[in-house]
């Protein structure tokens, strides 16, 4: 047992969790119908994907990888600002957060 | 140094006059738009006065040229004198085109004769056209064309004459269709250009002909090449030059496509006067003479310039012959005039062509505008049978069209007789062919003689033909230009043939000069006469036969052309509808051209073929658009699964190793057969 802890997690099962991460989010993405939970699920796909940059950076010593993790989660943050604005936008101009009741290109 | 003549003053003091009567012309007072419309033109022979000057003042004085006139190498322009743009127009390495202007002896004798009568029939004009509406686009127009014209003279290649080639002919199409709400003027005015372009097909094939065997399109450097290399003989140079003929017959009225000009009288009178008679419609003679070195290495396309010009100058005669309509009697002469100079470059006699195409504008443009001046005279009838009697009520009018008739007939001392002379005399030694063209050009003589006296006999002799005319003297400004061309009529052959040539000599060449001076010994005297004196004698006995006929026919007996006409009805019929050459173009040309474009143009290829694939594309585009709108539901979880599929589909494809898996999937598909 000890053998296993002093052992490093291996690669494959940071990947699959990542993998599994945005799996849900995909599946979020297309299954719900609430505009803040599809939102959410945006935000656990790229956290996924965030996962996977860690892992390469710390497997291959390269810091490249934990940059593209800021940059995302930059663009994430600026993405919040604005996808929450346009919701809050779109929920007093409809009174809903169906997506499918969603449908035009204008309020 | 050669000083700078500055010759592109002459064109653009027209063009500024163009734009200000074109663009301002409806908000100026009349006041404003005369003065703009004739300070243009006088400006632009001011212009060409200072250039005579100029050379005049080189060649002539013993003491050095000074001050603004500047020097030349030993003290005189060189002629020709070049100026060009210093941007060049086409430059690739096959071809150099500049924006040149040439001054030389022949361009200088059309500029004083394009400016001079261009002038005197602006100011005509300001009488002519005076209650007319469109006086400011009149004016606009006319200046154009002596833009265009001055350009076309001046040009120092090919490619800038086809510019006031062209331009001339549009300034051409806008004057003739001037009463644009008459349908016969616009149709003429179409006419024109679509004739003219026939023409111009051939300038523009001669052009590219001279491209593509002489690298350049300058006249001089084509005359240099022609000249170093006796080789140039028959051949592409024959092809190039009858090239240029065809456009030569289509700008000035030359069969076969003479047709135009007839009907290019429904344009003002002064405009006829200036256009169709006295400048644009010489350019074709002019441009023959310019480009007079590709002829001489013909002698074939020489030949067809001759029986071109011999033909056209007795067909037209006969035709005016029988005209009643005043303005149509000198639209037929001017083209059998026209045939006249086209006779004198076909026999190699340039500069008698041009003396006949500078003494020919005087009188002709007199006679035009004095027919414009009866017209006025009588508010507008043109119909020479409703005339008659018009001396005693427009005296000016009657004195200054005897001279032009006078001239035009060829009587000495009068300008015709000079450069008609020359021109016969030209032909006739030309060889055995010569006489014949001789011949021809004498019997046309007489029939020009006796259609003028003709005209002359009905407008203004015996007693008035119609009670309701009510004829009164043109003003002073159309009077005068009239009495000035009458003099120039009467003066302007004085200069003489020998002068005339050896000043032209050095552009066209001297061929008229090698006379034969062989002398007759008249019968029991000492004296003996020149072959030329003997001929100008003929010339002016069948000029004075000609007078005497319409003497007989239309003074002492003005029964007997009723009785002729009745005694050949048919010889009379065909000349009256002027061999019927308009209804044989229509039938042959015009009326299959409009069936081949109707039908195959208009149906199969219109219709068809541009209006059926616009249609096909069209609806194309409308199917392919009712599908695929289906996809763009709005439907944001509908974008996400298609999304997802597409990521799904490209990973599939970079992920799945298609080289081992397609085999064995398809061995699979093999067996599962039932192999």
């Amino acid at each position: 047992m000890n053998a296993l802890l002093s052992q490093e997690v291996p690669l494959s099962w940071y990947l699959l969790l990542s993998a599994a991460l945005f799996a849900l989010g995909v599946v979020g993405f297309l299954i719900k119908r609430n505009l803040i939970t599809v939102f959410m699920s945006i935000e656990l796909m790229l956290n996924g994907v965030n996962l996977s940059f860690v892992t390469f950076a710390h497997q291959w010593h390269a810091v490249k990888g934990q940059i593209f993790v800021f940059f995302v989660m930059m663009v994430a943050a600026a993405e919040a600002a604005v996808g929450l604005a346009i919701i809050i936008a779109v929920f007093r101009a409809r009174a809903t957060l169906a997506v499918d009741r969603i449908d035009l290109m204008k309020l | 140094m050669i000083e700078n003549l500055h010759l592109w003053y002459i064109p653009l003091l027209p063009f500024v006059g163009f734009l200000i009567n074109g663009i301002l012309g409806r908000r100026l007072p009349k006041w404003l738009v005369t003065i703009a419309a004739l300070l243009a033109p006088l400006a632009a022979f001011v212009c060409v006065l200072n250039a005579v000057q100029s050379i005049y003042f080189h060649l002539g004085s013993p003491y050095a040229p000074r001050g603004i006139l500047g020097y030349g190498i030993n003290g005189y322009v060189p002629l020709p004198h070049i100026e060009t743009c210093p941007l060049p127009w086409i430059s690739i390495p096959a071809l150099h085109v500049d924006f040149s202007f040439v001054l030389d002896q022949l361009s200088l004798v059309m500029l004083l004769v394009v400016t001079g009568v261009g002038f005197l029939i602006h100011v005509y004009s300001v009488g002519y056209m005076k209650d007319d509406e469109g006086y400011a686009r009149y004016f606009s127009y006319l200046n154009l064309f002596l833009f265009f014209m001055t350009v076309l003279v001046l040009a120092g290649n090919a490619l800038v004459m086809f510019i006031g080639w062209e331009g001339v002919g549009l300034a051409s199409y806008l004057l003739i269709g001037f009463y644009f709400s008459k349908k016969s003027a616009a149709d003429a005015g179409k006419k024109a250009f679509i004739v003219n372009r026939i023409g111009d097909f051939g300038f523009l094939v001669a052009m590219f002909l001279l491209a593509a065997n002489f690298g350049t399109l300058t006249f001089t450097e084509i005359a240099a090449k022609l000249g170093m290399d006796p080789g140039w003989n028959g051949g592409v140079v024959t092809v190039i030059a009858l090239c240029l003929m065809l456009g030569a017959a289509g700008k000035s009225a030359q069969l076969p496509l003479y047709i135009w000009l007839p009907d290019a009288m429904e344009g003002p009178t002064p405009v006829s006067a200036l256009i169709h008679a006295a400048t644009m419609v010489t350019a074709g003679v002019y441009m023959v003479a310019r480009t007079h070195v590709l002829f001489d290495h013909s002698p074939f396309a020489l030949s067809v310039v001759a029986i071109i010009g011999a033909a056209t100058a007795i067909f037209a005669a006969t035709i005016a012959l029988v005209q009643n309509d005043i303005k149509r009697v000198l639209a037929y002469s001017t083209i059998s005039q026209l045939g006249y100079m086209f006779l004198g470059c076909g026999v190699a006699a340039y500069s008698a062509a041009i003396f006949h195409l500078m003494t020919h504008a005087f009188f002709k443009a007199l006679l035009f505008l004095a027919a414009g001046s009866v017209i006025h005279g009588l508010g507008g009838e043109q119909d020479l049978r409703k005339m008659g009697g018009l001396w005693k009520k427009l005296p000016v009018t009657f004195a200054v069209t005897t001279v032009g008739v006078l001239a035009i007939a060829g009587i000495y001392p009068f300008a015709g007789f000079f450069s008609k002379d020359a021109i016969l005399y030209a032909a006739f030694l030309q060889g055995p062919n010569g006489k014949v063209l001789y011949a021809v050009g004498l019997l046309t003589a007489l029939l020009t003689s006796f259609y003028m006296f003709r005209l002359w006999y009905l407008a203004f002799m015996g007693t008035s033909r119609s009670e309701d005319v009510h004829a009164h003297e043109s003003p002073v400004s159309m009077l005068g230009p009239l009495v000035i061309l009458a003099l120039l009529s009467i003066c302007g052959g004085w200069i003489g043939m020998e002068r005339f040539g050896a000043f032209l000599a050095p552009t066209v060449g001297a061929r008229v000069a090698e006379a034969i001076s062989w002398r007759l010994l008249i019968p029991g005297t000492q004296f003996s006469i020149s072959l030329e004196v003997l001929l100008s004698i003929v010339a002016v006995l069948i000029a004075i036969e000609g007078w005497l006929i319409a003497d007989r026919f239309y003074r002492r007996k003005p029964t007997r052309p009723a009785q002729w006409a009745a005694a050949m009805p048919g010889g009379y019929k065909l000349l009256a509808n002027k061999y019927f050459v308009d209804e044989l173009y229509g039938a042959t040309v015009v009326k299959p051209l409009l069936g081949f474009s109707r039908i195959i143009l208009g149906w199969a290829v219109d219709v068809g073929i541009v209006s059926g694939a616009a249609w096909l594309l069209g609806g194309l585009a409308m199917f392919t658009g009712a599908i695929l709108q289906r996809w763009q539901s709005g439907n944001l979880r509908s974008y996400a699964a298609w999304l997802t599929a597409g990521a799904a589909a490209v990973l599939i494809f970079l992920l799945v190793p298609w080289t081992t898996v397609w085999p064995a999937s398809m061995e699979l598909v093999w067996k599962v057969a039932g192999h």
